[in-house]
């Protein structure tokens, strides 16, 4: 009775081999992609992620981000190619280990075809190699460290480019308006250990020594630190005019406020960048805020005006960091590559090969965005950077912009 | 008499002992390179040495009433309550919205200590509330359990608690406002600033201090608390209600840890979920430096690392060259009770020897 039993189970398993080989015929496109294709059937979404910073002390950084995004895919019609877009992410927290958690989870999703992120560079440092290896492509709106698109650096990964500046231009403006328009000649430097922090404030130091100055010290604080009194003391004995601080939250508004209550700092001059581009700043620091200097990406133009209304209008509130528009433009560089270089089949069958979709991105020229007429190096920088210094007042967001005066 | 030493100290208490003199040179080099050595003692000027020291007792005044708790459950239960931390968390993190509110309602410059009054008050309770819901809900059913699960269940608890106030009030960062009345210094001796939020940190710490030790010293209910730590059976023979007295307990030291988290706030305005952490840890190292299950002790143990802990990194670290000292403050704190820990292991004021009670 088993034997009988067994031969027909085994008939029937043939059988369904048989039936599963001859399955749909297979599409009349073959990838030759170096990477691979991505296939999307009629009515599946084109799938686009964020790696954004969006909940944390610093949520107002990535928030703002996928603000201007979402922005973009509702002025798309949220739709590329008359497929759908789906539009989902992971929040990378700000830093290493939390970045590296939402790449992989990123990195195990192979219907995503391009991400906007990330939004701070320690998390780029840690996801790239995944998100790389994944055959993504990826546009930060707001990462800016150096390494990261910097020919030859172990940072540089196939498949990054920014549409964000690059932290060599900012340091060096920092330094130039700390030098000149300020007159200061004696500086010192903090940073909290991450990629972004520790390059940018090294810009910082070779531009003002190569105008003349002298950094009296370059001290690090841990990024989660409350209290700044033995790094404001080792600092303040050097007597500096200036301390540049190109940090985070909440690292930066203590230094805010514990800087004036340092004995020898009373009266020091304090400078930031575009980490503390936050109306949480403003009620973090309270009445010390009065003074603080940040440098930050200048996006001008009717273009921009007309998006802020946009902005304004469907999330109830002026824009709550700097990168909106940057983010912007990095989704329509993506959509635009798609469009570009993918192959639409006969019955409404989308393929995307990634390595074309690489190529076409890093061969962008004249594409006219929000933040500028943008191109892209073969390392993946597409900025075409202006950097403004901005000064913060009580109570008021956002900062009024003091140089260049328009 | 050489002959028993050498058969009662094995080789791990030689090893441990060496790490022990490795720091204590550590410590008495850079001490001593800070002041006589140029150019290390001419590096900082006295008022920067005044200034750090007095931060570190305001910073040991805020430890010392998180301790309390620490160590007065220590005492009577023989357990680390490791939730605690998240005991200090919940108070200023709820007292944070009604110090805005009344900010906007103009309250903050018209009545300031007045409403730091009601804003501490808010803190104390919400903190004693969480207390004893903890004490109710996580550790009252586990009485009997065996040592280690109750040690677990606060583990879990303390997440439990981050994560559902971050679920709450939300994961960024809320600020306190700033009052315009402790705004500014008196100066001493022409030169010395001493800050006005540092000063009534201080003396709200001392004075906390020293009503909680005149409950547990010199009131009835104080004697039932240290007739419950004694020795529990007996208590309760004795015709002492001993959950009463834990919830007690437990409440004393919500309170102490609401009022710290109200004067932690003062210092470090920004608040958020994980603020509990690392303040609630070096609280317990605190107590233990001090002998847990001590109320003197806490507090001296508090007052201790928090001075040690501001002038660390700039007394010891930096004139051994050590770069960015800055970044190793915790790093020194836990070292420093390492050194105490190895040659007096039941802490300073601690009981040579106890028998600890099962």
């Amino acid at each position: 009775m088993s034997k009988r039993l067994f031969a027909i189970v085994s008939v029937l398993v043939l059988a369904s081999f048989i039936l599963a080989a001859c399955g749909p015929s297979t599409p009349a496109y073959t990838c030759t992609d170096k990477i691979g294709c991505v296939t999307i059937k009629p009515g599946e979404p084109v799938h686009i992620a964020y790696g954004l910073v969006v909940a944390g002390p610093n949520e107002t950084l990535g928030i703002d981000s996928r603000n201007g995004i979402e922005i973009a895919i509702a002025d798309a019609g949220g739709k590329i190619l008359g497929h759908d877009i789906k539009f989902d992410g992971q929040d990378t927290g700000c830093s290493a280990e939390t970045g590296q958690a939402a790449a992989t989870k990123l990195a195990a999703d192979p219907t995503i075809i391009g991400v906007v992120g990330t939004s701070c560079s320690s998390e780029a440092r840690v996801g790239m190699p995944l998100m790389s290896k994944a055959g993504f492509v990826v546009v930060s709106p707001s990462n800016t460290a150096v390494d990261l698109t910097e020919a030859g650096n172990a940072n540089n990964y196939p498949g990054y480019l920014r549409t964000a500046h690059n932290d060599k231009v900012q340091g060096a403006k920092a330094a130039e308006y700390a030098y000149n328009v300020l007159g200061i000649r004696k500086a010192a430097t903090i940073n909290d250990g991450s990629i972004y922090a520790d390059g940018l404030q090294k810009v910082f130091a070779e531009n003002f020594k190569k105008l003349g100055g002298t950094i009296t010290a370059q001290s690090a604080v841990d990024p989660n630190q409350t209290d700044m009194s033995s790094v404001l003391a080792d600092i303040a004995a050097g007597s500096p005019e200036l301390i540049y601080l190109p940090i985070f939250q909440p690292a930066g508004p203590f230094i805010i406020l514990q800087a004036p209550k340092t004995p020898g700092l009373e009266t020091v001059k304090l400078m930031g960048a575009d980490g503390l581009f936050s109306p949480d700043v403003v009620t973090a620091a309270g009445d010390s805020i009065e003074g603080f200097k940040v440098s930050s990406p200048l996006v001008t133009g009717a273009a921009y005006d007309a998006f802020v209304q946009k902005y304004t209008t469907k999330f109830g509130k002026a824009p709550i960091s700097i990168f909106h528009a940057h983010a912007y433009d990095a989704f329509n560089m993506i959509k635009a590559g798609i469009e570009k270089v993918a192959v639409q089949q006969a019955d409404g069958t989308l393929i995307i090969p990634r390595q074309a979709l690489r190529d076409a991105l890093y061969a962008t020229k004249d594409f006219q965005g929000l933040t500028g007429v943008l191109g892209c190096t073969p390392t993946g920088d597409c900025a075409n950077p202006v950097i403004g210094i901005y000064e913060y007042h009580k109570g008021q967001y956002p900062p009024t912009l003091i140089f260049p005066t328009q | 008499m050489l002959r028993t030493w050498r058969q009662r100290v094995t080789l791990t208490d030689l090893f441990v002992w060496s790490i022990g003199i490795f720091i204590g040179i550590m410590l008495i080099v850079g001490f001593y390179r800070a002041f006589f050595v140029p150019p290390y003692n001419a590096k900082y000027s006295y008022y920067t040495w005044a200034d750090l020291i007095v931060k570190g007792l305001a910073l040991g005044g805020v430890y010392a009433l998180i301790a309390m708790g620490y160590t007065l459950v220590y005492g009577i239960l023989r357990m680390i309550n490791f939730a605690h931390s998240e005991v200090f968390m919940s108070g200023p993190f709820t007292a944070v919205f009604l110090a805005n509110w009344l900010a906007k309602a103009g309250y903050y410059e018209k009545y300031p200590f007045l409403c730091l009054i009601l804003v501490a008050l808010l803190s104390m309770a919400v903190s004693m509330t969480i207390a004893i819901l903890l004490e109710r809900i996580a550790y009252r059913p586990l009485r009997t359990a065996p040592r280690l699960v109750p040690l677990i269940t606060a583990i879990g608890a303390s997440f439990f608690l981050i994560y559902t106030f971050r679920g709450l009030y939300g994961s960024g960062m809320f600020a306190y406002p700033s009052i315009p009345a402790l705004d500014g210094s008196w100066t001493l001796f022409g030169v010395f600033e001493l800050y006005k939020t540092q000063v009534v940190v201080i003396a709200f710490a001392v004075i906390m201090m020293m009503i909680l030790f005149y409950i547990v010293q010199k009131t009835k209910i104080g004697k039932a608390m240290r007739a419950v730590s004694e020795d529990k059976e007996a208590a309760a023979l004795m015709g002492i209600d001993v959950d009463r007295i834990i919830v007690f307990t437990f409440a004393l030291g919500g309170i102490s840890a609401g009022a710290a988290g109200v004067l932690y706030a003062l210092q470090f305005p920004i608040v958020n979920a994980f603020m509990g952490f690392v303040p609630g840890l070096k609280a317990f190292t605190a107590a233990v430096l001090g002998g847990i299950g001590s109320v003197p002790g806490a507090f001296l143990g508090a007052m201790i690392l928090g001075v040690l802990e501001s002038l660390g990194p700039n007394l010891f670290l930096d004139p051994l060259n050590i770069p960015n000292p800055a970044q190793l403050k915790d790093g020194i704190a836990f070292l420093i009770l390492v050194f105490i820990l190895i040659f007096r292991p039941s802490g300073i004021l601690g009981e040579r020897g106890t028998q600890t009670k099962v």
